[in-house]
This record gives C-alpha cells, sequence and structure tokens, in this order.
C-alpha cells in the first residue's frame, strides 16, 4: 500500500552538501522543498562530540559513518569478461550516508579544477595534436568554462571560509600561493592554516629544485570565520581526527556547520530522514518526472510528487538513480552507445614514503585533514607531455592528515608483515616518516562504466549498481613519470630512504584510494555523450537535475568537492533565474 | 621491564583465563576489561607488575584461546621495546570483537550467490568472522593434535615456521583458506595492539606509548608549529573522559 502524499515543488533526493545548498536556495526563493535523506539526522551536538569521536576502531577501520553495504554495496569486476561480485566490505572508496553526507567526514581540501580541465578534450588536441591520445580514451569538455564557473567557486569558498593563500589574483601572480591556478576573482575568505614539520621539509625541497609549493586550500579553518549566512566557525586544533570523523569542534565546514541550521529554519523546507528513495516516477511520455517512491524507516512507501527533482545523492548513486528509474539511456561499452553510467572515473593515487634517521621527530598525529604543502608543477597540464605518451598529472604533497596507528605505521620495504622484524620497524619509523600523495587525474575509457548488476540486489529487492573499472594505462604512465619526480623531492628533504609507490593495476576494491568516483552522468553539449546539460538538467527528463560528481566527464588532479560546490552553485543559479521562471528544456537539442 | 615472551609463560596465562572464567559472572567480567582497570594485577610473581590481565574468554573455547594467546604473540612478540600481544591484552579483544557485532557479520554484506573472487574482488566466503575463526581454528588444531604437540608447546621458531605456512595459503581449514584466515588474524591483532583500550586490547595503552602516539588527545594548535620537538605527554585513552565534553554552538540546534 503506498500512501501517496501532497504534491510540493521540489523534491531533493539526498541531504548532503549539494542538497543543503539547493534546498536552501530554492526554499529562500520561495519554493516548497521537501529534502529526503536515506540515513540519520545527526548534528555536531550531541553526536560528534569527543572523546567518543576520536574513535580509531570505529569510525576508521570499522566505518561507522559510511553507506550501509550491508544493504547497500555495489558490484565490481575489472573487465566485461569477469563476473561482478559484491563488494562484501569497504575499503576502496567510502560513500558516506546520514544527514550531511560524505562531506560529514571529509579532509577539507578545497580545490579548483583548472580552466584547462573544463575544456580537455579540445585543449589536448590544440597542444598535442589529433593523434596523441589512445583511441579507448573518451575525455571530453564539459560544456562550461572556467570563466563561467568562477563566482561560484568563490561563493563555495566563502561559505566554507576556506583557509589558503591565492595564487593568482585576476592574472596577476601572488606570491606564497600557487602561480599555476587559474585567476581567481579575490583571496580565499582566511589566511593558510599553521605549517606542520612535514610541510615545511617538504617546501624547502620543493624550492631547491625549482617547484612552486604553496599552502593546502582547507577547510579546517585557520582563524574563526563567519560566514555570509551568519554561520560561525571555529579555528582547528590538529586534532588529526578528520577524514572518516566528524568534528566536534565547529572548526571543519560541514553542511552542519556552513548551512543546514539555516536551512531547517526555512518553513518552506522539510526535512525527512530514514527515507529510501525507490525511483523517479516518470509520466506516460517518459518525458516528464510525477516525483519519487521512497520507503521509510519503518518499511513504509510513499509517493511524494513534485514538479522538480533533484538527485544530489553520492556520484555512484546519482548513477544507479537514473538507472533504476529508466532515465536516460544506459551506455553500451559494445557499442559506445548510450550515455548513463558512461564515462565513469576515479582516482590514480600514488605515494611516497621517505624514512629519516632518528633525531628528526615528525609528529604525524599532530595535523588536519588539509594542512599540507603541496606543488602543482606535475598537475594537470602545467607541464609539457610532449613525448610523454600521457595526459594529466598529479599534485605532490606532503598532505599527511594523522597518526593514527591502526591504519598508520609505514615501514620500509622488505618488513616483514609481522613479528619482531615488524614490530621493531614500526617503532623505528613511525615518528620519523614523511609520506607524499600523488593525487592523480583519471580519464574517461571507454571499457570504464557503470550499469545495474543481474544479480545482486539491495535490502529493498532492488539491483545493485555494477561497477566496470581498471586504470586505463594512461595514468598508470603518469603514475610512473609524477612518482619518479615526487622521489627526487623526498632525497631533496634529506631523507635516509625513499620510497616510490606509483598506482599500478590492477585496480583493487581492496585498498583504500580515494572516495573520488565521478561520471556515469556526465555534463556536456551534446547529448549522445552526455547525460544532463550544461546547467545539470537531464537531456531527456527536463524537470529533473542530476547533481554530484557524477557530471565530471573525468576526474582532474584534484580533490573534487571544491568544483562540485562551484558547480551546485551554478545550477542553483540556472535553476532560480532560468528554469523555474519558465520551466522547460534550458538548452535547445 | 621484563615481559613474558615463551610459550610456557603463555600457557599460564591461559590456565588462568579459563580459571577465573569459571567463577566470574559475566557482568564482572566486562568491569575487568575496561579501561580504568587497564593495568591489571600480575597473575603470577610479584615482580612483573604490567604483566598481562586474565582475559575471561566469551568467544573462544579452550583449544582455540591457547592457539590465539600463542599465535597472537608471535605476530606481535614481547621484547626489549615493550609488550607484546599478548600482555597487550589482544586474544582479549579478539575475544570480544568475535563474540559480537563484528564476529556476527557487522558491515558484511551477506547475499550469495558465492562464486570465487579475484583478489581485486576481496572477501567472498560466506563465513561471517565468528564461523571463520572457528572453522579454522578447528581445522588447525586437528592438524596440530597430529603432531602431538600443541601449538603454543612449539619452539617460537617451530610457531613461526607453523604461522608462516597458514600465510602462506597452501591449506584448506575445513572450506577457510588458510591465507584468509591468517590474513584476518593478522589485521584483527594489530588492531586489538592499537586501537583504543575500551576495546580490550593496548592494555594501559601500551602500545601507543612504544611509538609516542597521545591516543584520543586532540589539541595541538600551539605544537604543531615546534617543528622537530618531541611532544611528551601521556597517551589518553577515550574511557578516561568519562563525561565527555561538549562544546556548546548556541546558534546550532542540537537536534531537530
Amino acid at each position: 500500500m503506498v500512501q501517496r502524499l501532497k504534491e510540493v515543488d521540489v523534491v531533493v533526493i539526498g541531504v548532503g552538501m549539494v542538497g543543503s545548498i539547493l534546498s536552501k536556495e530554492l526554499a529562500a526563493a520561495g519554493y516548497k522543498v521537501v529534502g529526503l535523506e536515506r540515513g540519520q539526522a545527526r548534528f555536531t551536538v550531541p553526536e560528534f562530540q569527543s572523546p567518543a569521536i576520536h574513535d580509531e576502531l570505529r569510525f576508521d577501520v570499522r566505518k561507522a559513518l559510511m553507506q550501509d553495504n550491508t544493504r547497500e554495496p555495489v558490484t565490481f569486476r575489472n573487465n566485461s569478461s569477469q563476473t561482478a561480485l559484491p563488494v562484501r566490505r569497504w575499503e576502496s572508496f567510502l560513500p558516506g550516508t546520514g544527514l550531511g553526507g560524505s562531506m560529514v567526514h571529509w579532509n577539507g581540501q578545497t580545490y579548483r579544477f583548472q580552466a584547462n580541465d573544463f575544456e580537455l578534450a579540445t585543449r589536448t588536441r590544440e597542444r598535442y595534436g589529433k593523434g596523441f591520445l589512445d583511441p579507448d580514451i573518451t575525455i571530453q569538455d564539459w560544456g562550461v568554462t572556467y570563466e563561467e564557473l568562477e563566482p561560484h567557486f568563490d561563493r563555495f569558498e566563502y561559505l566554507l571560509g576556506t583557509s589558503g593563500k591565492a595564487g593568482n589574483i585576476k592574472g596577476q601572480i601572488m606570491p606564497g600561493g600557487d602561480p599555476h591556478e587559474s585567476p581567481r576573482a579575490r583571496e580565499y575568505p582566511t589566511p593558510p592554516m599553521k605549517e606542520h614539520f612535514q610541510g615545511a621539509l617538504f617546501r624547502k625541497a620543493a624550492i631547491s629544485l625549482g617547484y612552486h609549493p604553496f599552502p593546502q586550500p582547507s577547510s579546517n579553518l585557520s582563524q574563526p570565520y563567519t560566514n555570509p549566512e551568519g554561520m560561525k566557525l571555529n579555528t582547528c586544533v590538529f586534532c588529526g581526527f578528520c577524514e572518516r570523523y566528524a568534528c566536534e569542534h565547529y572548526a571543519k565546514s560541514t553542511p552542519q556547520t556552513v548551512i543546514l541550521p539555516v536551512l531547517l529554519a526555512n518553513q518552506n523546507f522539510e526535512l525527512r530522514t530514514g527515507c529510501q528513495v525507490q525511483r523517479i516516477n516518470l509520466d506516460s511520455t517518459r518525458k516528464r518526472a510525477t516525483g519519487v517512491n521512497y520507503i521509510d524507516a519503518a518499511g513504509r512507501e510513499f509517493e511524494q510528487p513534485a514538479a522538480l527533482v533533484i538527485t544530489s545523492s553520492f556520484a555512484i548513486n546519482n548513477v544507479r538513480m537514473l538507472l533504476l528509474s529508466g532515465i536516460g539511456k544506459p551506455y553500451d561499452p559494445g557499442t559506445g552507445k548510450g550515455v548513463v553510467g558512461r564515462n565513469y572515473a576515479y582516482q590514480t593515487m600514488s605515494t611516497v614514503a621517505s624514512f629519516f634517521d632518528q633525531d628528526v621527530i615528525i609528529n604525524p598525529f599532530m595535523a588536519s585533514g588539509a594542512s599540507g604543502t603541496l606543488i602543482n608543477d606535475f598537475a594537470g597540464d602545467n607541464f609539457d607531455h610532449a613525448g610523454l605518451g600521457f595526459i594529466g598529472g598529479a599534485f605532490i604533497g606532503a598532505v599527511n592528515t594523522n597518526g593514527r596507528p591502526i591504519q598508520y605505521h609505514p615501514v620500509p620495504p622488505g618488513t616483514p608483515a609481522w613479528g619482531k622484524g615488524w614490530k621493531d620497524a614500526v617503532l623505528k619509523h613511525y615518528n620519523h616518516t614523511v609520506m607524499f600523495s600523488l593525487h592523480g587525474s583519471s580519464v574517461s575509457q571507454r571499457q570504464n562504466y557503470l550499469d545495474l548488476d543481474p544479480t545482486y540486489r539491495d535490502a529493498w529487492g532492488q539491483p545493485l549498481l555494477r561497477m566496470t573499472f581498471d586504470f586505463p594505462p594512461n595514468d598508470l604512465k603518469m603514475a610512473a613519470y609524477v612518482t619518479a619526480k615526487a622521489v627526487e623531492i623526498g632525497k631533496a628533504m634529506g631523507a635516509k630512504q625513499v620510497n616510490g609507490s606509483p598506482r599500478k593495476g590492477p585496480y583493487t576494491t581492496q585498498q583504500y584510494q580515494t572516495t573520488h568516483n565521478t561520471g556515469g552522468t556526465v555534463m556536456g553539449k551534446d547529448p549522445s555523450t552526455s547525460v544532463v546539460n550544461r546547467y545539470l538538467q537531464c537531456w531527456d527528463v527536463p524537470n529533473v537535475f542530476v547533481i554530484g560528481a557524477s557530471n565530471y566527464p573525468q576526474n582532474a588532479s584534484w580533490n573534487p568537492t571544491g568544483t562540485l560546490g562551484a558547480l551546485t552553485y551554478w545550477a542553483a543559479d540556472a535553476l532560480k533565474n532560468k528554469y523555474l521562471k519558465n520551466p522547460g528544456q534550458l538548452v535547445p537539442t | 621491564m621484563k615481559l613474558p615472551n615463551t610459550p610456557n609463560v603463555t600457557r599460564r596465562s591461559f590456565v588462568a583465563s579459563v580459571g577465573a572464567a569459571t567463577v566470574l559472572p559475566p557482568a564482572t567480567a566486562l568491569l575487568a576489561d575496561s579501561a580504568e582497570a587497564a593495568p591489571l594485577a600480575a597473575h603470577h610473581g610479584a615482580t612483573a607488575p604490567t604483566e598481562p590481565g586474565q582475559s575471561v574468554y566469551l568467544f573462544f573455547n579452550v583449544a582455540e584461546a591457547r592457539f590465539i594467546e600463542a599465535a597472537c604473540e608471535r605476530l606481535i612478540p614481547a621484547d626489549e621495546s615493550g609488550a607484546g600481544a599478548l600482555a597487550a591484552g589482544v586474544p582479549n579483544y579478539l575475544d570480544k570483537q568475535l563474540g559480537g557485532a563484528w564476529g556476527a557479520g557487522e558491515r558484511l554484506y551477506r547475499s550469495g550467490p558465492w562464486l570465487p573472487g579475484t583478489p581485486s574482488q576481496g572477501y567472498q566466503l560466506p563465513f561471517t568472522p565468528a564461523e571463520l575463526f572457528h572453522t579454522a581454528l578447528r581445522a588447525i588444531n586437528q592438524d596440530l593434535d597430529k603432531g602431538g604437540t600443541a601449538f603454543g608447546d612449539l619452539s617460537a621458531q617451530a610457531q613461526d615456521t607453523y604461522l608462516k605456512g597458514l600465510e602462506a595459503g597452501g591449506q584448506d581449514l575445513d572450506g577457510v583458506p588458510s591465507a584468509v584466515f591468517f590474513d584476518m588474524l593478522l589485521r584483527m591483532t594489530i588492531e586489538g595492539f592499537f586501537s583504543d583500550p575500551v576495546y580490550g586490547g593496548n592494555r594501559a595503552m601500551v602500545a601507543w606509548r612504544m611509538i609516542g602516539f597521545p591516543g584520543a588527545y586532540a589539541d595541538y594548535y600551539e605544537a604543531i608549529d615546534q617543528h622537530g620537538v618531541k611532544f611528551e605527554r601521556a597517551p589518553m585513552s577515550i574511557g578516561e573522559d568519562r563525561h565527555g565534553h561538549v562544546h556548546v554552538q548556541p546558534a546550532i540546534p542540537a537536534t531537530l
């Protein structure tokens, strides 16, 4: 028995950062908005308080804040010739759940993609010629430019209060910032965080090699800040419990600290938690959505009619929602036709470990999620790729975020996995090692995609999402090249031993890499190669908007959240000022 | 400090544990494992105040506990640098985890069909961790019985050789590949060694003291730019702050 509810103007699927911002913008503009969140409500007080929040076993190892994979995992295979099997425990990536979404447990690393990234196909062709790329690579332009997004990047950073140092203000290169960044209108809202020892060692070495180190842009704040919504944030104390944890200090910018209280105070908005959306409903023409069906925490099913449906879930869940709803043509890797699930990409992470003598005391546990120092000299297209045989790159940084010892106890290669040899090495190196992250881009490729699994189902009886992915050869070449550069920096720091670990295939779901899953509902100018237009509106069903990192046609060299925030404000602007004034397809086909 | 590191001592601690289990009601047993009680009373010899406390096994049977105590101590042995897994209470940690939600398959997707996967696809067996441990340990103990010597009575070298055999993965332990069992045992041993003592391992925060990790302590604002200066502070367990503390921000509602 499905209970039909009263129609509203807008239903939002997933109340994380994207859902919170859009709901707030539309509710403030006078529209009745219902936010459906599958997880539970949670707030800094009482849920996120210390000391209980500083529990590595519960939050890091057991993944307490993550999507309930006993009910809703994904299936995985490296290629289409294999049978996909359920990822029975999360390891490689960790989708969050609950009010506030994945940004509750993020690290706060807040980058902008560069102008080049948004026009990657065109600019790659222009710079390196037509035949440069492996023909299996399916990178494409986003349909929106950096210049168009700049005001929205700015707005998102000022919502978060991001701490950083500008490197390029309106074309003028600023000392101390990232000289490779695309021009920004003004300085960051707050100055950079204090630099930890690893960062200082890295900075000196990078400068000695002629590179351009800069402080990591951080949404764990360097000083108190009041954002344009009137929300107050505190100074981060470097507790070393950011990623996979919630912040008890109001120092990390999350929906709970920067916007949710404003949203929840608006009478036009209604939050419903514990609501698992089953599908977006379409009318008989299949060109108009009529609302959604969801099942609440007690198992009751409801139909929520709405004039506009926004899906703002985690990237891979956006893709699954469209597939379950029959919106857009599913991608077929055999023919290359179809769009939903196409251009799934990830991130190509490598590491370098630099082992120092006992007199160099690192204190790795003093850190925030984004207090590192890095260079962009080998990121994106900031270096000449002619003759290298790949595109893309990685930022290289001493961006250590913690010293939590179940997961962090670096030992040199060749150390026994257990016994006295292991114990000796752990004790010897724990406080004397600097780790670099090499945060690599990820090209989309014909063989990598998402669809529905034919066998395995979720707790509600619906097919699981099936992921088919392996690292493209382009990205493995990139990882090898950039890792060699990073090893040189480790040596220049004076480390006794430096070991590079370039990412190698096959991709495994069994080792944490990042939760930067992208693509599957990509944006673009051409309906035959994109699911949504440049305003993130579905080509096929114009009253459905899909907003998430699932819109990225490929992934760049940086953490995706800053760019997603810009896209969110960009879409909010299009909704308020274009679509809702005259509902219909915003881009003629 | 001198800590037990021989199979014989391991065996005595096991005997003491079984004795305790027969007289302590469960509530008392749990209290004895709380953080406040962390440096537990020595059970043999007055000269060893930091020796392991008595583990009350709720999950492991007698034969299983004998193997686990001895095996964990080989994975992380006591030595001149400090306690090993046994003194840190790792077998107790394993027992509580496997006897609780984790053992029952917490955070494990458990629907079939069950097919062998590739390494990239990860764990694909139908066993919960509890089932996996019971199954594997029964097979291991049957195997050891053939040799006539319990694992705990083997020399340290012979124990290591046996563990390496499990690690290499060649053995079928009644459906559990030995490498899968060994990997889970090793992971959980490291967890128990380094996790907060409220979970029953890392007793008296011995593992944190060894590496200099301050635990749940959380404020390094003044220390972070004192580069290269060793941070000298005793570690803190989440069990030490019984009342917790709350950062009140009146502008933000605690509840809806």
